[in-house]
């Protein structure tokens, strides 16, 4: 057969050159209004003092990341005065020279070697067989699936964002916590805080994790409570026998003698010291309020403009269908329905007709519900990075469902860390397919110029065969079963139904908001599904080597 | 990880490589009046679908031949005929006579560029995963890993899909030529090849060696019994084909003629532009342009040409073995490229296809070529906007083709060792790669 590659890091270094050198083709590609926005921000760190930062409102793109990425963008901004200077002009809404382009394609290119960084080390904390053949190795497939992760390329380096270093600051501070450097994932989890802010979605499953894992140096070996627990959500695993599942909770629970005031104050003081440095001069200039309000605008709607795929669209489709059934059935009046404009799709403010409108408390509760259990679990029985990691995904994954006005672009930061558990556990990879075949399915209508469709669907393709093939060839035997098989092959017909035909359609200038409504319905009971098997794989998976320790 | 996938994600990765090139500028973009080749295939669906099949290479009023005038045989034609019912089907506007000069939109550009796509994925790429599957050697492995390097050659990619043009299509057709011969299939191959030939007159590069290689077999069956009936047969199937692609010219001997005349343009001189071969670098020192005239430019050129073809042509028809072929194949077009009469900086791909083949046997040398023929095209590229994607993709296929041909061998060192052997032993001459495998 093939004789192997030669040099161990020789592949790392293959895959991150020709993924760059793809980002780097992409340089011409379309651009959304993200690409404007950064420009703006380049523009304002640059020419406005820190004072003028969140009340600057000449764009409409008005400042709305923590102070570090404001800093960052400054930081930039002296890197783009050598490129255009134009650029770094507040007046210049919507410069695009060919320079700024470059430059602004140029910067997400570069800082991606923060995410290729934590990629590498994510790879060295994963358990590895010797003597495998490259291709096979879990290392590899790890790194492809991160570095050519079809989601993170298209909404970095086509629609444009700054995505891929903010995750590299996510898997190193995960990997750290992995090598037990608390301190250090600490530290770089609140700086990802103060970098952007939507990582507050998985912030309870540090708090919880490091509460439990790094104040609390022991655990017990007492049994009564995690019994009692198990018992109390009625918990019954067909694979753990009651006497199995007796002894497996003979460890875990938490020994609260052993709880260290100083870890507590250390990782405190790294935290409140990384937050005050953040917004330590918008609180001497009194300016907090603006600068929550700039971080925290509720008063947009309950959906974005295009659904993202989650409880909420289904919600919303289900009040919608109720509400034609009720017209037809005259049972409503047309006239006392709210005039939500499902006709525009842009709705903001959306007022449901039949079933109960939606505040941000209720999704606040709803998300809260929903990522508690798996708080509980790390709790209670914390099964050290691994463990973590799950508690992560599934707290993003709550997030995402139940949140207020979630972006569609929001699912990488459950994909991502989830394509880590894929590469060592079955059940995982087989939910990680399912999500991610969707998830980056739903990011379809993020790039609807006619130009880009092949691209998409290229890339969409390449990334597809190869998880499918690798994590098959990984774990040996069918990852899908027939019905779940099906599902993901009608994203084919969906592709073809929203791309090509509808297009052709006289339909297609008086409801263009349909392939947007067929693609977040399509793809939200994928979502949802792969977040139910999350959670059963998270109360079913025995704790395999790590019984109950946080290392 | 099965062949499959593997084939399949190396088709994926040359076709996005290919549409993302695709996003730049082409070739006389907004350059009134004349702007540049990407109008001139779009003038010429315009007069295939417009005017009848004897005026296309007519200068007539409708067809003003000095605006872009036919100059490729009739398989382009015909291409472009069928590309121009389709662009009716979406705009008529792009094809209208005489109005659509100059037309050019974003929507056109898209149409164009997947009439390209289209040509490769019918084409190109599957000849060049039969080439790499059946006649190279091997793992698997490497196989795919020729073949990603084979379809991310980046001259072919940035001309056909930057500047704009139809290579894809010729150079597909002589590869599936290839293909058929190595394979024992005479009649398809040379079938395959004729249709190239009919396509682009460049052809003729290679058309020598396929002469020699197909006319040593027959004569190494036997000229008095199977060889006299291949030979007859593959004479017949070739004349057949000429026949069938020129049959709307054959009726008057004035149209052949005349589309002669637009093919072989022996007025325009030795060279024009820049273009990397003997005469425009002697150019330089001694002014043959004008010392010379132009019958003795070109009976100098011819006299050259065929003196620098004839050791390998004879070596195959000796030794038909395809080795040889492919050799003879690669010194063929480089005699012509370097020698000939009205060559241009594009006619480089010729010789590039050949040693794309050779990357198995020779990988330093074929990768060197070929990285040094993308920089040959360069002032042309730069002249199209097409900076940035050459300069991706050029250094992409260089760290490619370093690192998976380097990782398939045994050891780079004896990679380099063997190749700096033999380039010093043959007296390196950059033209003759027969001469350096037979030392």
């Amino acid at each position: 057969m093939a004789s192997p590659m030669n040099s161990d890091s020789g592949w790392f270094l293959a895959l991150a050159l020709g993924v760059s050198f793809i980002k780097c083709l992409l340089i011409n590609a379309y651009h959304s209004t993200d690409f404007e926005v950064h420009r703006n921000w380049l523009a304002v760190t640059h020419s406005m003092p820190v004072s003028k930062w969140y009340y600057e409102a000449t764009s409409e793109w008005t400042l709305d990341y923590p102070p570090f990425f404001a800093w960052f963008e400054y930081g930039l901004s002296h890197v783009a005065a050598y490129f255009d200077k134009e650029m770094l002009v507040v007046r210049n809404l919507n410069y695009a020279s060919p320079a700024t382009v470059l430059f602004q394609r140029l910067s997400v290119i570069v800082t991606d070697v923060v995410f290729i960084y934590a990629i590498k080390e994510c790879c060295k904390c994963l358990r590895e067989d010797k003597g495998k053949e490259l291709l096979w190795k879990p290392s590899f497939i790890l790194a492809t699936l991160l570095l050519w992760n079809f989601g993170l390329i298209i909404v970095d380096h086509i629609h444009f964002q700054y995505n891929g270093f903010l995750f590299g600051v996510l898997l190193l501070s995960v990997a750290r916590h992995f090598q037990s450097r608390h301190l250090e994932g600490a530290l770089l989890f609140s700086v990802l805080l103060n970098l952007k802010h939507i990582y507050l979605y998985i912030a309870p499953a540090y708090g919880v994790f490091l509460l439990r894992c790094f104040c609390f140096t022991q655990s017990k070996t007492g049994k009564s409570f995690t019994v009692l627990f198990k018992t109390c959500i009625g918990l019954q695993s067909q694979r753990n026998p009651p006497k199995m599942a007796f002894f497996s909770s003979l460890d875990g629970s938490v020994h609260w003698k052993s709880f260290s005031p100083f870890r507590f104050v250390v990782l405190g003081s790294i935290v409140l010291t990384t937050f005050a440095l953040s917004f330590g001069p918008f609180i001497a200039l009194g300016q907090v309020p603006q600068v929550l309000s700039r971080l925290f605008p509720f008063k947009r709607g309950l959906c974005h403009a295009y659904w993202a795929p989650n409880v909420w669209a289904l919600y919303n489709i289900v009040d919608k269908v109720l509400s034609m059934l009720g017209v037809k059935l005259g049972m409503l009046d047309i006239n006392k329905l709210p005039k939500a404009s499902m006709t525009g799709g842009l709705v903001q403010e959306f007022q449901h007709a039949v079933l109960p409108s939606v505040s941000p408390l209720v999704t606040l509760i709803c998300t809260l519900l929903s990522i508690l259990p798996a708080l509980f679990h790390v709790w209670y029985r914390p099964s050290g990075g691994r463990g973590f990691l799950r508690c992560i995904v599934i707290c993003a994954l709550g997030s995402f469902m139940f949140g207020w006005h979630v972006h569609e672009k929001a699912i990488l930061m459950a994909i991502l860390p989830l394509s880590w558990l894929a590469v060592e556990h079955r059940e995982d990879a087989r939910t990680f397919l399912i999500l991610s075949t969707t998830g980056h399915f739903s990011l379809f209508p993020l790039l609807f110029t006619a130009q880009e469709l092949p691209i998409k669907i290229l890339l969409m393709l390449l990334f597809t065969i190869f998880s499918f093939t690798s994590l098959k060839k990984l774990f040996r035997g069918r990852l899908v079963s027939s019905v779940e098989a099906t599902y993901l092959l009608g994203l084919i017909p969906l592709a073809v139904i929203c791309e090509l035909v509808y297009p052709l359609t006289p339909w297609h200038h008086t409801l263009p908001f349909i392939p947007l409504l067929l693609t977040s319905i399509y793809c939200a009971l994928g979502v949802t599904y792969s977040f139910i098997r999350l959670y059963i794989s998270l109360l079913t998976v025995p704790s395999t080597t790590s019984k109950g320790k946080c290392q | 990880m099965d062949n499959w996938s593997l084939v399949s994600m190396c088709v994926l990765l040359g076709l996005t490589t290919r549409w993302a090139v695709s996003f730049n500028s082409y070739s006389g973009a907004s350059k009134p009046p004349m702007f540049g080749d990407y109008e001139a295939q779009r003038h010429w669906q315009e007069v295939a679908y417009n005017l009848p099949v004897h005026e296309w290479y007519l200068n007539t009023t409708d067809n003003n031949l000095s605006y872009w005038g036919l100059d490729y045989p009739p398989l382009t034609a015909y291409h472009s005929l069928l590309c121009a019912y389709v662009a009716k089907l979406i705009n008529p506007a792009w094809v209208e006579l005489h109005t659509s000069r100059g037309y050019e939109s974003s929507s056109h550009k898209l149409f164009m560029r997947t009439t390209v796509l289209i040509a490769d994925i019918l084409l190109y790429i599957p000849a060049v995963f039969l080439y790499c599957f059946y006649l190279s050697n091997g793992s698997s492995k490497k196989k795919v890993a020729t073949a990603l390097c084979i379809l991310l050659y980046p001259g072919l990619i940035l001309i056909d899909y930057g500047h704009f043009q139809y290579n894809n299509v010729s150079l597909g057709l002589a590869l599936w030529g290839v293909v058929g011969l190595g394979s024992g299939w005479d009649l398809l191959g040379s079938l395959a090849f004729t249709l190239a030939l009919n396509y682009k007159q460049m052809e003729l590069y290679h058309s020598l060696p396929f002469f020699c290689y197909l006319l040593g077999k027959c004569i190494k069956q036997g000229l008095m019994g199977r060889g006299l009936f291949l030979l007859l047969k593959i004479s017949l199937s070739v004349l057949a084909t000429f026949a069938l692609c020129w049959l709307p010219f054959l009726s008057e001997p004035q149209q052949v003629l005349q589309v002669l005349h637009r093919l072989f343009p022996v007025a325009r001189g030795l060279f024009e532009d820049k273009v990397a071969n003997t005469w425009c670098s002697l150019n330089v020192l001694i002014k043959i342009k004008t010392l010379l005239s132009r019958d003795a430019q070109l009976l100098l050129s011819l006299a050259l040409t065929f003196l620098f073809v004839l050791p390998s042509s004879i070596k195959l028809l000796t030794k038909p073995t395809m080795w040889q072929f492919k050799l003879a194949l690669v010194n063929s077009s480089l005699a012509f490229f370097l020698f000939s009469f009205q060559v241009h900086e594009k006619s480089i791909l010729l010789p590039a296809l050949p040693v794309c083949l050779l990357m198995n046997e020779l990988p330093l040398m074929a990768t060197w070529f070929l990285l040094v023929s993308t920089f040959s095209m360069l002032p042309l590229l730069l002249k199209d906007g097409l900076l940035l994607p050459y300069a991706v993709t050029s250094l992409a296929f260089l760290f490619l083709c370093v690192y998976l041909l380097s990782a398939l061998h045994r050891s780079s060192q004896e990679l380099h060792l063997g190749s700096c052997y033999n380039l010093t032993r043959g007296c390196l001459s950059a033209r003759n790669f027969s001469l350096l495998v037979k030392c």
